[in-house]
Parts: C-alpha cells; sequence; structure tokens
C-alpha cells in the first residue's frame, strides 16, 4: 500500500490563484453589501489560512470602499471538544480580537467549510471575548458533510465531495501559486 | 478518526510546527529539548491571552481529573495549578500530606495507584524526596507534573521565569543572568540553571561558598562569592529565598550577616543597569533577600511571575494532559 505524501500538484485542480482571486473579490462585495456598517465589522481569522484569506478580504475592502477593517486571529485548538480523541494534540496559537465586542459584527473567515466543528469551536472562543451583535461565516471552500446545524454566509465555490476525499488549499505560501486541490482517495487503499 | 484528520490536514498544511508534543510528565527541565522548552513558551503565549478574556475559561480538559497531591506545603504553586486546572475546564482535587493517608503509612506508590484507581488524568506531585515525580511518572498511566521535589527540579517555576524573561527582554540568548541565594538546596535554582544553560544565557551563581559550591560550575554556570563584582553586568537577577526553616546552622551564619553580604539592598540595587530585571520566586523575605523598596520598585517583575506562572501551568496541563490519552 502506498502511502506516501503528496504534493500539492497531485489531484484535481479545483481553483488556481486567479479563481481564488475573483472568489474573494466577490465576498467582499458582499460583506459590503450585507453590512452598511461596515466599520462595526471584524474579520476574524482561524489560523492559518483563515488568518490570511482575512487579511485579504480586507485589502479588497479597502481597495474599494476606502476603509480600513478590522481584522483578528481567532485560534480554536482550545475550544475543541474532542481533545484527547484525536491521534495529535493541537497545536494552541494566540487569538487576538478587538475587545469590547458588543456592538460588532464579527465574521469568521476559514478556507474549508466541512464539518461545522471548527466553526463551532471559533463561536465559542468568540464568545468567550465578548457578546458580538451578530456572527457571520465566511470560506473559501464549503465541501459539505456536516455534523452540525451550521451554514456559511459567504462561500467562495460550493465544491461536492466524498467523505474519503480531502481538499487541499494553499494560500499564502512564499514561493508557490495559491491553489486548491481535490485529493482522491489512492485506489489500491 | 478518518474525518478529524482530514479537517486538520485542510487547515494546517502551510504551518507545520517545529515540534510534535509526545510527553505525558514533565519531571524536569534537564532532559526537555530546547526546541520542547520554546514550543511550551510558545503554547504558554495563546494561554496567556486567555487571561484578558471575559469568560477566562477553555474547555481544552473538560471531563478530566487532576489531583493535586502536596506531600510538602505549598500554597502560591498548589493555587497556581488549581486556578490554571480550573480555567482549563479539568475538575480537581486537593491532597494536602496532612489530609492524606500517608500519615497512616501508605507508600507514596500506594496512594498514587489509589488515586489512578479514581481516574485521575493529572498527578500534580510536590514531595520533599528527589526522584519522587520520575518514580510515579514510570508506573502510572496518569500524567505526572513535577510541582516540586526535594532539592531537584521545580520545572513549572523556571518556566514561568524563562517566559517572564523573554517576554520582558525580547530574548534569552546573550544575557547575563544572576541568582542570589541558596542554590545548595534549591530545585528553583537547578531547575532554572539546566533551561537558562540550553537557551544560551550567560549564568552567574551568587552566594556563601556553603550554599554556593563551586561544583556548580560543572553545569556551565560560573560562580561567585562577590555580589558587588556581579550585579553591574546582570541582566536579570533572580533572588532565592532564604529558606530558613530549612537551613541547617552549618551552612548559614544568620539572617543579618546574610543581607550584609548578598542581600539586594536599595544601595546595591544602585549597581544594576537600569533595565535590569528583579525576580524572585516568592514568597518574599522582606529586609532578608531583598529590601522592599527594591521589591516594589520599576525593576521588579515579581508579580508578572505570578500572572505568567499561570500561563505556563495551563501550557503545560495541556500539553502533558492532553497527551497523555491521546
Amino acid at each position: 500500500m502506498k502511502n506516501g505524501k503528496q504534493n500539492s500538484s497531485a489531484g484535481v485542480p479545483i481553483m488556481d490563484a486567479e479563481a481564488i482571486r475573483r472568489a474573494l473579490r466577490r465576498i467582499a462585495h458582499e460583506i459590503i453589501e450585507r453590512n452598511p456598517r461596515l466599520a462595526q465589522v471584524v474579520l476574524a481569522g482561524i489560523p492559518s489560512h483563515g488568518v490570511e484569506i482575512a487579511r485579504r478580504l480586507a485589502d479588497s475592502i479597502r481597495a474599494i470602499e476606502k476603509i480600513d477593517i478590522e481584522t483578528g486571529i481567532v485560534d480554536v485548538a482550545m475550544h475543541r471538544d474532542d481533545v484527547g480523541t484525536r491521534p495529535e494534540l493541537p497545536v494552541v496559537r494566540t487569538s487576538k480580537l478587538p475587545m469590547p465586542l458588543e456592538e460588532r459584527t464579527v465574521i469568521i473567515v476559514d478556507d474549508v467549510l466541512y464539518t461545522g466543528r471548527t466553526v463551532r469551536a471559533a463561536m465559542d472562543a468568540i464568545n468567550s471575548f465578548g457578546r458580538p451583535a451578530r456572527i457571520e461565516f465566511a470560506a473559501l471552500i464549503d465541501r459539505g458533510h456536516r455534523e452540525l446545524p451550521i451554514r456559511a454566509d459567504y462561500v467562495g465555490k460550493n465544491l461536492p465531495t466524498a467523505a474519503n476525499e480531502k481538499v487541499r488549499v494553499r494560500i499564502g505560501s512564499a514561493n508557490e501559486p495559491d491553489g486548491v486541490w481535490l485529493l482522491k482517495p489512492e485506489a489500491a487503499g | 478518526m478518518r474525518i478529524a484528520e482530514s479537517t486538520i490536514s485542510s487547515t494546517s498544511l502551510n504551518t507545520e510546527p517545529a515540534l510534535r508534543w509526545n510527553r505525558k510528565d514533565l519531571v524536569g527541565l534537564r532532559e526537555l529539548s530546547v526546541d520542547e522548552i520554546s514550543f511550551i513558551l510558545e503554547t504558554a503565549d495563546a494561554f496567556k491571552q486567555v487571561g484578558t478574556r471575559e469568560i477566562k475559561k477553555v474547555p481544552a480538559l473538560r471531563g478530566k481529573t487532576l489531583v493535586n497531591f502536596f506531600v510538602e506545603p505549598s500554597t502560591r504553586t498548589r493555587t497556581s495549578f488549581e486556578l490554571a486546572a480550573f480555567r482549563l475546564s479539568a475538575d480537581v482535587i486537593n491532597i494536602s500530606a496532612t489530609s492524606s493517608s500517608l500519615t497512616k503509612g501508605e507508600t507514596l506508590k500506594d496512594t498514587a495507584r489509589n488515586l489512578e484507581a479514581l481516574h485521575a488524568d493529572i498527578l500534580v506531585l510536590r514531595h520533599s524526596s528527589a526522584g519522587a515525580a520520575q518514580f510515579l511518572a514510570n508506573r502510572l498511566k496518569a500524567s505526572v507534573i513535577n510541582a516540586g521535589d526535594g532539592a531537584h527540579e521545580h520545572p513549572t517555576q523556571a518556566l514561568l521565569d524563562l517566559y517572564t524573561i523573554r517576554e520582558k527582554r525580547g530574548k534569552i540568548a546573550g544575557l547575563h543572568v544572576v541568582i542570589i541565594g541558596d542554590i545548595l538546596f534549591s530545585r528553583v535554582a537547578r531547575s532554572n540553571i539546566f533551561g537558562l544553560v540550553k537557551l544560551g544565557a550567560r549564568v552567574t551563581l551568587v552566594g556563601p561558598s556553603t550554599l554556593v559550591p563551586r561544583e556548580f560550575e560543572k553545569l556551565g554556570v560560573e560562580v561567585s562569592h562577590k555580589i558587588d563584582n556581579v550585579l553591574p553586568s546582570a541582566d536579570v537577577v533572580n533572588l532565592l529565598r532564604i529558606q530558613h526553616e530549612r537551613q541547617r546552622k552549618e551552612y548559614f551564619p544568620g539572617l543579618s550577616e546574610y543581607t550584609r553580604f548578598f542581600g539586594l539592598t536599595k544601595e546595591r540595587a544602585k549597581l544594576l543597569k537600569s533595565d535590569c530585571l528583579i525576580m524572585h520566586p516568592g514568597p518574599i523575605n522582606r529586609g532578608v533577600e531583598i529590601d522592599s523598596q527594591v521589591a516594589d520598585g520599576l525593576q521588579s517583575v515579581i508579580l508578572d511571575q505570578v500572572t505568567n506562572g499561570l500561563a505556563v501551568r495551563m501550557a503545560v496541563l495541556y500539553l502533558c494532559g492532553g497527551i497523555a490519552t491521546t
């Protein structure tokens, strides 16, 4: 049974750098359209890809509306409900959100929406900082297979997948282009 | 857990951590690598942030049971571990020497096995015998955290000292750290020496020759018996408590004489660089190893150490307690 590490070029290409750029620009427009009080919005990225995507959304919104949106980091590792049942301990990272959060709209930003458990943990983490007026969620990819009653408010691309497939996202790498790939399970496996 | 795995791999591709934590126990700093020490300090950064939130509690160790097993008395270390466990949502039981069956002749191993039969997941042990934590770590499935064993090690104290230095000075390598006091009987000094030397600090031990023998030079540190020669080049001064309850007469002339030769008095503090940090693991003996004005002065980070101790202990409980059950 082959079990070697797949490099990013393996798998079916789903989005290239240009497609990601367009999808994020569209999401930025949607955020502007649905949030008349833009200054109240906080983009909270989930490490590590979500942080990069939140930064790009803030850049787009600045370019379109000439307004600086606050960004933050919401770490979910210490809020997960499965510590101790996973093969390895999640690495915790430092969260950073403006306080107070009351009156604010926090938009959670992540690369892939899958079971919904990560978003649930992110909402838990955000609530420990305060009680935002509203929490929304933006994902670059929605691959389905929810295990919780959660949906995204902003989606870059809906991608139907099988549970044994994997979605690989590369964004913000220093020397390789952005992209999204769908990895099929190996035939031998 | 195939589903959880693929969720992880989709979010953590570009940022593989430098290290995968795989210790269920923390017995001392002597056996930790530089990367492991750095990883604990980075993890503590994330937990320190939790203390600034409106709700200072995360569910990371929900459902886990922590036993604070303190055979030697301690208030601040036990309280710090207890609060750290509460903030991680673990349940806590405190057992002290006087309330335990040890006074009825039960052996350490039997007591520990009984705790394990109650499904304790994490055992925080303070014991008067060096090696007690390692003894239990080898025999229990539960995670064992050394909260001080005899004159051996007190790893979380040294980690919080390292954390505080790194936080205040931005680095540890290249700094001159002076540890003053009763080094011979001090597990705090020993753990600090291991950690500081590994992270590249220059360490000088200062105190009377009975309490700071030259043998310590073998650990890669300098030894001096003249405090006034050392203070001007110090970046950090760490004053150890004079454990007068433990002192035997032959080691120690008397408190007033100690203060005269080795106390950090107001006058002596003038020898220090203006950005030199003054640290003390507490509880401080005001007027013995440190003057009140110095302890409360601008260079003192003694209360930062207490705050950071909580973050460091949360990190250690999360890492060791999390791995013990995976």
